[in-house]
């Protein structure tokens, strides 16, 4: 009876597991919408550029997650220029010289980007000074503290206990 | 004297900030400002014959990416009739991913601010002109090149301010 209902569950979990398997995996869904078919090496860098583009009506999403009509455009545009046997630079300048620089997750490192680039750096240069300055003050101070021996062994002997 | 630091930086913050609250995220600057209006070749909503970016050139005028199923279309739409009436501005309907009998209801019902009407069906010439939500307007010059682009709805202080300034000096 037990051993029973163990194959029982055993073979249930492995059947949904086989069938979600073959089910449409969401990436699939989104290539049913354009025509031809891709290599799996056509097939990688499709995955890799479309996860590299935003969805310029979603902002916050790359087109290979987005729905919107004009994610599917944009990958319908990667998948027939990578059939077309154009190289992922020519692809990605196609859609910077219409959408821009913002179209891609990955900016590129000029002189409008540098703030975004080399901000971070320099936090973390102003943290480190600022650190460095705070550091030195206390150091400071807690040499400046004298102790006035004589007072404190008055003191002491003072309120000692008789 | 020991907060002139921490204020300072307050201070700073506070005012990045509430420039950065009065910014539009969306309002993302095209590459195309500058450059000649993209080529494309698409039959007119009157009569199907091809209209092409060359028949774009000879005069300014504002080329508008719009569609019955657009809401901020709609809300522009007055201003558009205004401006072709009052102004006599040339404005070049692209209709963009949509279907002849639903905009010729939309103009039927709405108004007529269009010299032409191009038909967009597929997006494509939206894809080439950077279009990523409609309406959309550009400004091209006499020469076909594009000098303003309007994302989102114009609206009368735009036009004001920003295009019909532009339209003088280059027209």
């Amino acid at each position: 009876m037990m051993k029973q209902s163990l194959v029982l569950i055993l073979a249930l979990w492995l059947g949904t597991g086989a069938a979600l398997a073959a089910g449409p995996q969401p990436e699939d869904s989104f290539a049913a919408d354009v025509q031809g078919s891709l290599n799996p090496a056509q097939e990688a860098r499709y995955q890799a550029l479309t996860r590299e583009l935003r969805c310029m009506v979603c902002m916050n999403e790359s087109i290979a997650d987005s729905t919107a009509a004009l994610a599917n455009d944009m990958r319908m545009q990667v998948r027939k220029q990578i059939i077309a046997g154009r190289s992922d630079a020519q692809i990605l300048k196609y859609l910077t010289d219409r959408y821009g620089d913002f179209v891609l997750y990955n900016p590129p490192f000029k002189r409008l980007t540098l703030l975004l680039w080399l901000g971070p750096l320099l936090l973390v240069l102003l943290a480190l000074a600022l650190a460095l300055a705070f550091v030195r003050r206390s150091h400071r101070r807690s040499k400046a503290v004298t102790v006035n021996e004589q007072a404190l062994k008055q003191l002491l002997d003072e309120n000692r206990p008789s | 004297m020991r907060y002139a630091i921490p204020g300072v930086v307050l201070v700073g913050l506070i005012v990045l900030f509430s420039v950065g609250l009065y910014l539009n995220p969306r309002e993302v600057p095209s590459p195309l400002i500058g450059k000649p209006a993209p080529a494309f070749s698409l039959p007119l909503l009157a009569d199907g014959t091809t209209y092409t970016a060359q028949d774009l050139k000879g005069r300014p005028l504002l080329v508008n990416f719009f569609a019955s199923w657009c809401v901020g279309c709609q809300v522009e739409h007055p201003l558009l009739l205004r401006l072709a009436q009052r102004d006599g501005v040339e404005i070049v309907g692209m209709d963009y991913k949509d279907t002849p009998a639903d905009i010729n209801d939309y103009l039927k019902r709405h108004g007529d601010p269009y010299r032409r009407v191009v038909e967009d069906a597929q997006g494509t010439a939206g894809l080439d002109w950077g279009v990523y939500g409609v309406p959309e307007t550009f400004v091209l010059d006499a020469g076909g090149t594009i000098v303003y682009k309007q994302i989102g709805p114009m609206t009368e202080q735009v036009w004001q301010e920003k295009i019909r300034p532009l339209l003088k000096e280059r027209g």
